[in-house]
């Protein structure tokens, strides 16, 4: 068995020690939100919080999240009060959606390390998230319009 | 558009009391399964277009897949717009399979009951006017309901916001009131649609219904889907297309804890377990001896030097005005080129899944489907079971671009399923994803122009050697001509040629040695307009003349022309640009929208491309929701990006040599250019959204690049390498 946090939930599974994290989320605890995409870490449909910072969990062993918090989709609020939620709402940024869980929690990491990010810091920081829809130039506001809202 | 709709032969609408009471409303054709029946047997499975509940919800219900193209809003929008609706009332609802939900785009496609799918961009500009026509018929059924309960003429009355009004008196009735009793009012023969400028809801940006959900990761994508009892595969398919397993050891697989079956389907071998990654490593653990088939001697190189030798000889002839073999031979200057097109794979987000409980005279599906009729009817003849007797739930799709339409993920699940005799949801990797995909046709391209004295054009001739899209879509393959001509393929290349040019000739040359191929978002216009409007900038330059004029000049429908002014003169073309940015432009009409592009690019000493900006003229003729519309154009101009600066699939000893985003790259958020879509809205018939605006894109830019560096790209990708001066 292995003990974790997850959204502020002390959780126990039962899982091999290699299981990627992401499976753990949606297989053995139903949180669905975080999304398989690559299996490689190349594409950010993944994105969760391990300790505060963005982690890939398709490539992040269970075994490593051991008495550590991890933060998904879910735990961001209840009723998407969420400010970076609630700019991604008012931007219209989701087409198909499937992506949108990694680039909402990449994000609220980049705003919890800069308050105000570039447009350039903000291509940076969200290089690793993948939108095949098209939506990247309507994330990028989001995050901007998500800082005001957060008082940078 | 018309004010007054005449009912098609085909269908008619239908009015029933909805389960639980209230107002049901939807389309019924003869002879095909009942409306009524369908939505009172199951509250759960309702096949309508709308249901209007004593509470005064009104439920919109969708046929149509939901795959980022906003159709849970646009629709919704059409029907409340004609019922005169309470938007805020607005819910909306998946629909199961019905003949009332066929998309009157492909009526005909299937001996009964038409095709219910999503895909050439028609839902809004072909399935929009039933759902428009079932609100209009609501709402004159409650009115008439209305004025029978007050005993007044129904002229007196009127809808507003899910009321019915009682204008001398003031008197009113909310639509969940009235619900029960307008149930019983026959559905009227005819219905009056509004005119446009009555609309208060339809061009109105409205936000999408499906946002909240989809930015607190609660949507339904298909690879989300848990039934009770469930397990979860994984398919071990030949690497090689056609190749089959010849046999195969299953201990060590069924040594990993939590695999609990292995079984072999006609794709492959499916590992069976309690949860993905234990079926992931049971599937590695496999020890699989393929049978490769014949493909495995298909090589890349062989493909493009077959083409190219298949090239010499005349194809099937898409189009022949004049004569072009004289026009060429006479014209004082000829222009020749080659234009080459990769296969390409979709990536849609999601991966392929779906799910599958066999029930032994039932199966029921969960996929991020969009084809439902079609794929019900495959699993129909794969099972011998009545299409009745197959369910078809709809998720969420993550992503479509035209892979969805194919249901070979579907067929993976059903057959795992009736092997192990539990629901079992099949899930691919991106690996799966990328080297078992219905791939963007490869083409090889001969291209040849005659001008005259003053450089324009007296003869265009496109021979397009290339795989066939329709030999793998069997709904569709009456399409494929006798003589094999596929006009999906061939799309965009002559079937309209937009240029006042007296003698052109289209023809095409099928040959495909088994790579499967499909429909990629904006299908054969995604590669043919790159060709086409490159070739004309070609011709522009050695005509010496404005590449925006030229076309100007030769652009016989004003449409076309006024896109193409638009797109200009909000680029502000021909005005001083930063140092090192050029422009190029490119004009294409595809699914009745006409689309032009103006791209700002520069090329790196290192060869690398940026483009800066894309400005988009579209004439859709109206839109439902300016800003969706405006979101599918901005996705299709980077959908035809990846393609153009991106993508290649190549093939080596029958396999595809890519596996996923590393070695198969797709644009990143520092990838995609500032874009301005502006909508010229006319008078015209209406457009499509989702496709027109990938086609000109690739062109613009690759004209752009020319622009800048003087090198003409006639081979897909565009290469760093090729662009290099330092």
């Amino acid at each position: 068995m292995i003990a974790f946090t997850v959204n502020g939930n002390k959780v126990q599974v039962d899982a091999a020690p290699d299981t990627p994290l992401l499976w753990v989320l949606r297989d053995n605890l139903g949180l669905n939100g975080t999304k398989f995409g690559c299996g490689i870490a190349a594409c950010g449909a993944c994105t969760v919080h391990l300790d505060g910072g963005p982690v890939r969990s398709c490539t992040t062993p269970v075994s490593e999240v051991a008495g550590k918090k991890v933060l998904t989709i879910e735990g961001l609020s209840r009723n998407n009060s969420h400010p970076v939620q609630k700019a991604w709402i008012a931007q219209n940024v989701p087409q198909c959606g499937y992506c949108q869980s990694g680039q909402i929690m990449t994000a609220v990491a980049l705003l919890a390390k800069n308050k105000n990010p570039s447009d350039a810091e903000i291509n940076e920081w969200m290089a690793g998230n993948i939108c095949r829809c098209g939506t990247y130039n309507r994330v990028r506001r989001a995050v901007h319009h998500a800082a005001k809202l957060m008082g940078a | 558009m018309k004010s007054t709709v005449n009912e098609s032969r085909r269908t008619f609408l239908k009015a029933s009391v909805a389960a639980g009471g209230g107002l049901l409303i939807g389309f019924h054709i003869p002879g095909a399964m009942r409306l009524g029946e369908a939505a009172t047997a199951s509250s759960a499975q309702i096949n309508a277009f709308v249901k209007i509940a004593a509470d005064n919800l009104v439920t919109v219900v969708i046929g149509q897949s939901e795959m980022g193209q906003g159709v849970w809003t646009t629709i919704p929008m059409m029907l409340a717009e004609e019922l005169e609706a309470d938007w805020s009332k607005i819910r909306v609802e998946q629909g199961g399979i019905d003949p009332a939900f066929a998309n009157p785009r492909y009526v005909g496609f299937r001996a009964q009951g038409g095709f219910q799918g999503t895909g050439g961009s028609s839902s809004v500009r072909n399935v929009g006017v039933n759902v428009r026509k079932a609100g209009a018929a609501a709402r004159q059924m409650l009115i008439t309901a209305a004025s029978q309960t007050w005993g007044v003429n129904e002229e007196e009355c009127y809808a507003e916001k899910n009321m019915v009004i009682h204008r001398p008196s003031g008197k009113k009735l909310s639509y969940g009131s009235l619900a029960e009793k307008a149930a019983k009012v026959p559905a009227p023969k005819y219905v009056a649609l509004k005119n446009p400028q009555d609309f208060k809801i339809i061009g109105k940006s409205i936000p999408a219904l499906d946002t909240p959900a989809k930015v607190s990761g609660k949507t339904v994508f298909g690879i989300d889907v848990k039934v009770p009892g469930m397990l979860v595969a994984t398919v071990a398919q030949c690497p090689v297309f056609g190749g089959k397993a010849a046999s195969f050891n299953a201990d060590k697989a069924k040594a990993i804890k939590g695999v609990r079956h292995v079984v072999q389907i006609s794709s492959g071998i499916a590992v069976v377990a309690d949860d993905f990654w234990s079926a992931k490593k049971g599937r590695d653990a496999l020890e699989i001896t393929w049978d490769e088939g014949p493909l495995a001697r298909v090589s890349q190189a062989d493909l493009f030097k077959s083409f190219a030798e298949l090239s010499q000889k005349p194809g099937a002839v898409r189009r022949n005005d004049g004569d072009v073999e004289k026009a060429l031979k006479e014209a004082p200057k000829k222009i020749e080129a080659i234009y080459e097109i990769p296969f390409l794979a979709h990536v849609c987000m999601e991966p392929m899944n779906a799910t599958a409980h066999w029930r032994g005279d039932s199966v029921e599906i969960w996929a991020p489907t969009q084809a439902q009729s079609w794929t019900q009817t495959a699993v129909a003849k794969l099972t011998g079971l009545p299409p009745e007797k197959i369910k078809i739930n709809t998720t969420f799709l993550g992503g479509g671009f035209g892979r969805r339409l194919f249901n070979d993920f579907v067929i993976d699940a059903v057959e795992s399923s009736k092997a192990v005799g539990a629901p079992v949801k099949v899930i691919w990797t991106r690996e799966d994803d990328i080297q078992h995909d219905f791939y963007r046709p490869a083409s090889y391209n001969v291209l040849a122009a005659g001008l005259d004295g003053k450089g324009i054009p007296v003869a265009w001739k496109h021979r397009i050697v290339g795989t066939s899209i329709l030999q793998f879509f069997p709904p569709f393959s009456h399409l494929l001509r006798k003589d094999g001509l596929d006009p999906n393929s061939v799309g965009g290349a002559g079937d309209i040629f937009p240029y006042n040019v007296p003698n052109v000739y289209v023809d095409y040359v099928l040959h495909n040695p088994g790579v499967p191929s499909g429909f990629w978002r904006s299908v054969g216009n995604s590669q043919n307009a790159f060709i086409m409007e490159s070739f004309i900038d070609e011709l522009a330059a050695a005509a010496g003349k404005d590449p925006f004029e030229y076309r100007l000049q030769l652009l016989k429908n004003p449409r076309d022309k006024g896109v193409l002014e638009l797109a200009a003169h909000k680029a502000k073309w021909g005005s001083p640009l930063p140092a090192g940015v050029y422009r190029g432009i490119a004009e294409h009409f595809s699914y009745n929208s006409y689309c032009a592009q103006v791209a700002e690019v520069s090329v790196g000493r290192d060869g690398k491309v940026k483009v800066h900006r894309i400005v988009a003229a579209v004439d859709p003729g109206w839109v439902v929701n300016p800003d969706t519309f405006k979101a599918q154009i901005e996705g299709g101009i980077l959908y035809g990006l990846s393609g153009a600066l991106f993508g290649e699939i190549t093939i080596k000893n029958g396999r595809v040599e890519q596996s996923n985003f590393d070695n198969y790259p797709v644009p990143r958020m520092s990838d995609m250019p500032k874009i301005e879509v502006h909508i010229l809205q006319g008078e015209g018939e209406q457009g499509g959204a989702g496709e027109p605006g990938v086609p000109s894109s690739s062109p613009a830019v690759a004209n752009a690049i020319f622009a800048a560096t003087g090198k003409r790209i006639r081979k897909l990708p565009v290469r760093a390498e090729d662009l290099r001066t330092a």
